[in-house]
């Protein structure tokens, strides 16, 4: 699908209270345009609950409803079987954060992977529990500052490594799973149109730079995601039953280094934690791609 | 018992304008309608006519459309009050 192709009509309007520059309410918007009005939402415990659907103002123009943290996977489950029960069709989309899903959410989650529950899991990764104040997560990248791994004489930031959670989702061997990024509309447009139409279990996994937490500026959200994708810091790749049947390369890669320029998470890096960061991403691409970098 | 229900509103959470310091402006010459900026923006405040429309009250003045515009035709200039 091409940008021109998409519909003009929105199902998540305007006024919501996102930060300025956060890319979240784009990615949902442009979800939901492909998903059509015959959607429901459900979200967790994230940013996105509490800027589009605190109680009792609404941003969403469809049924949308929200419950504890660690149940995304367990609610739309409830949610798609009740409308199977009833003979209605309806596409079941839960929402969760990184925090709602590496950490919190992964055991719901998981289970609704191995039942093969007819239903769209999409996780926007913005590598931290931003909602609550910028905590550390399972997602939160080597090196990055957080409020509780807060960068100075104790700790250089977080010392472990972000969690591979697509490759988790990728081994339960569903239907369709595919990691996005919003700064390549194209190719994003195309895998949720392909997982609307998968019948099944469908993991979507879409990267979300907060200027917020990563301390950046706004302007810079898309351009950061963009990078991310280059450098290799995120892949873009799409696996039908555990297998990558598509992978996007980029032309050039660049170095970590250009990729943590500007984010004032990883101000305080020392070239020697930079190198260990490049480390970890040439391991990864070594991985995927299944070639030296 | 009433369960509580709240209803789609556009701006229910304010016009989210007033939060803007910079302010994005459209230079018609220049644009090529490749509606990158329609698809980026986070507030759903550009929409597609003839040209892209900038709905001035919910643009919160991030940015990202003149950041992501492959042919510079947005420009941001400060707000004047």
């Amino acid at each position: 699908m091409n940008i021109k192709d998409l519909p003009e009509e929105d199902y998540f309007t305007s006024g919501h209270t996102a930060c300025a520059g956060c890319p979240a309410p784009a990615i949902v918007r442009n979800m939901m345009k492909i998903f059509g009005k015959d959607t429901i939402v459900y979200t967790p415990a994230n940013c996105l609950l509490v800027f589009s659907g605190t109680y009792p103002y609404l941003a969403w123009k469809v049924p949308y409803l929200h419950e504890a943290f660690e149940n995304t996977g367990s609610c739309i489950s409830g949610v798609a079987r009740a409308y199977k029960k009833i003979g209605k069709k309806a596409l079941v989309v839960g929402i969760a954060g990184d925090g709602g899903t590496y950490d919190i959410g992964i055991q719901a989650l998981s289970g609704a992977a191995e039942r093969d529950e007819d239903v769209i899991y999409v996780c926007y990764d913005n590598e931290a529990y931003m909602n609550t104040g910028i905590q550390r997560s399972g997602s939160t990248p080597y090196g990055a500052s957080t409020t509780t791994t807060p960068a100075g004489k104790k700790i250089p930031g977080k010392l472990r490594h972000k969690k591979d959670m697509a490759e988790i989702m990728r081994a339960h061997e569903i239907p369709y799973m595919a990691t996005l990024s919003i700064s390549h509309p194209k190719d994003f447009l195309n895998k949720v149109e392909k997982a609307k139409n998968v019948k099944g279990f469908r993991y979507l996994h879409v990267f979300s730079p907060c200027p917020t937490g990563w301390r950046f500026d706004p302007s810079k959200s898309v351009e950061i995601a963009r990078k991310a994708v280059q450098s290799g810091m995120w892949t873009l790749y799409e696996a039908e039953y555990g297998e990558i049947t598509g992978i996007y390369k980029p032309k050039k890669k660049i170095p970590v280094e250009e990729y943590i320029k500007g984010q004032g998470r990883f101000r305080h890096l020392t070239p020697e934690m930079i190198e260990e960061l490049q480390r970890w991403v040439d391991r990864k691409w070594k991985r995927l791609y299944g070639e030296e970098p | 018992m009433k369960t509580a229900i709240s209803y789609p509103t556009v701006g229910a959470m304010g016009k989210t304008g007033t939060w803007r310091v910079f302010r994005p402006s459209l230079d018609r010459e220049k644009c090529i309608k490749c509606w990158r900026c329609w698809i980026f923006c986070p507030d759903s405040a550009i929409s597609r006519d003839e040209y892209p429309v900038i709905d001035y009250e919910y643009c919160k003045g991030c940015g990202v459309c003149a950041n992501e515009c492959p042919v510079n035709a947005i420009e941001m200039g400060r707000e004047e009050k």
